[in-house]
């Protein structure tokens, strides 16, 4: 058995070269969510971009905001269409809404029984998945029932 | 919208033609000759030379280059070569748009729209990519396992299940509804291979809320159209089927990275219905038979709400086998099998078949087809649909 949740054989997530993400990447190594927010506005923005969409300022910072939040939508995903998943069974991804960021939302697993119950608005914390023996590492930031 | 600037009714179709369809890897053709051979089929259908044909305009990325099909054809004046930005299955109806405005706006005279594919001979859709390292928007899914296009957009669809309070039977009659149109359509792969209640309750889930008769066909075929300009419209053998509207676009950052758009639940057709409308200058009321592409069932059922055909509370009375289907429907759908029966000829199969409908050629024929709307490709950015119109709605 893994100690992750997933089965491990997916493809390893990397920074970009061009250092849009590489705060968040190094963020969650640190046990830490860190996403966008805008240095001049103050407005968050996730997914990363190289410019304010309510500002338009350049001056787009990185900030650690709680690792908390809300269901936003679900899915119990049944067909494995990667061969790592082959053996997996089903499984949950949960899209998150942090309302602590402007409801920024970002993508995970909901750790548990993969055949529970799904309820959107239920709240969730987000669980640190180091992938310690991965080279090179990285962490996911998978999600619990709060 | 200043009605010197429309495309509404400047632009015919000529002619239209489809491969024989198969399932995916079995195409014995390359699929290049593919796209040769739907176009000739279209000249063919029109009447006219390959040679006549001066613009080509596809999207997603079609690899049968225009330059090599202008060679190939042997034709004297190439005036236009079009690809639709992004959204696979989207640009379908946005590539017809682009090809019309060429003709309206006197750029090319003679264009054809087309869509080839040989998932043997290059690589599936519904498969994830196999890379070592993943990065970018993918580095935020792919690791969580969500890489697939029905995992992508089962999301959307379960916030809007859940929202509205759709049940699992609204989808299901939209599959059974282009299982039974194709058992009249011997094009159709699933041709002689009915759904019905039991079989599809009992087939496997492939992403909650999608069934395996929920999603799309993966196929090898090619199918194309030829647009001219209305003025030419009565030198060909068809009844006029003119445009009466084109066009695409999606919503307030609908393209927003990681699920990020501000309204999710969406089959992002809300802004573009109204202005398909306005140029039309048609109501939803108007429209007597509807294609609707589904890459998953509950892009259409989204497609349908935003196009103003059904209010979403109502989804659950909407979505019956008996409304979407001949006899007795309210709004006849996806009349040839469309992606989930037909072929899943990344969505022009749908757009041909709106065609028939006006012409009164279809498998399973409307009566008195004047309005024939084609949606394509819900739930990606950007999405695009089209409305032919007969000659009465001039």
């Amino acid at each position: 058995m893994s100690d992750y949740y997933l089965n491990p054989g997916l493809a390893i997530p990397r920074a970009q070269p061009d250092g849009l993400d590489a705060e968040y990447w190094q963020g969650l190594s640190e046990n830490k969510l860190i996403i966008q927010r805008c240095s001049s506005c103050k407005g968050w923005q996730w997914g990363p971009e190289w410019l304010c969409h309510r500002c338009h300022s350049f001056e787009m910072g990185y900030e650690e905001v709680a690792a908390t939040g809300v269901i936003y939508s679900h899915e119990r995903i049944w067909h494995p269409i990667h061969p790592a998943l082959k053996d997996q069974g089903p499984y949950i991804v949960v899209l998150v809404e942090l309302p602590q960021a402007d409801n920024v939302r970002v993508v995970g697993n909901l750790l548990g029984d993969p055949e529970q119950p799904l309820k959107i608005g239920a709240e969730v914390t987000g669980v640190f998945e180091h992938h310690a023996d991965s080279d090179p590492a990285y962490t996911l930031l998978q999600w619990q029932l709060a | 919208m200043s009605t010197d600037r429309t495309m509404r009714g400047k632009v015919v179709v000529a002619g239209i033609a489809e491969t024989t369809y198969y399932k995916r890897g079995q195409s014995p053709d390359a699929e290049f000759k593919l796209a040769l051979q739907a176009i000739m089929g279209a000249c063919e259908n029109a009447g006219i030379s390959p040679k006549k044909i001066d613009g080509f305009s596809s999207y997603s990325n079609d690899r049968s280059d225009p330059s090599r099909l202008a060679a190939a054809l042997g034709i004297d004046d190439l005036r236009f070569a079009s690809m639709q930005w992004g959204g696979g299955g989207g640009g379908a109806s946005g590539a017809l748009a682009n090809a019309a405005s060429a003709i309206a706006t006197g750029m090319a005279e003679c264009v054809v729209v087309f869509r080839a594919l040989a998932q043997g001979q290059f690589g599936r859709f519904g498969q994830g990519r196999q890379s070592k390292f993943i990065g970018g928007e993918a580095a935020q899914t792919m690791p969580y396992g969500l890489m697939s296009p029905a995992q992508m957009f089962a999301m959307k669809v379960n916030r809007f299940m859940d929202d509205h309070g759709v049940k699992q039977e609204a989808l299901r009659a939209i599959s059974l509804a282009a299982y039974e149109h194709a058992q009249n359509n011997p094009r159709a792969v699933m041709h002689g291979r009915p759904l019905d209640e039991e079989k599809y309750d009992n087939s496997r889930w492939i992403v909650e809320p999608f069934h395996l008769y929920d999603c799309c066909q993966e196929n090898d075929g090619a199918a194309a159209m030829i647009l001219v300009s209305a003025e030419r419209a009565k030198e060909f053998d068809h009844p006029p089927c003119y445009v009466l509207s084109a066009l695409s676009g999606s919503h307030y950052r609908a393209g927003a990275p990681v699920h990020n758009t501000p309204d999710y639940a969406t089959s992002t057709f809300k802004t573009v219905a109204p202005r398909l409308y306005e140029m039309a200058q048609v109501k939803p009321s108007d429209v007597d038979v509807l294609q609707s592409y589904e890459n998953f069932t509950g892009g259409v059922l989204m497609s349908v709400v935003e196009h103003g055909i059904c209010a979403p509370e109502e989804c659950n009375d909407f979505f019956t086998l008996e409304n979407l289907t001949l006899a007795k429907g309210k709004m006849p759908l996806n009349t040839s099998g469309g992606n989930l029966a037909e072929c899943y000829m990344h969505g022009l199969g749908l757009n041909v078949e709106g065609v028939r409908q006006i012409w009164g050629e279809s498998p399973n024929q409307v009566e008195n087809v004047n309005v024939s709307m084609v949606t394509s490709g819900p739930m990606v950015t950007p999405v695009s649909s089209c409305i032919f119109g007969s000659e009465a709605t001039l």
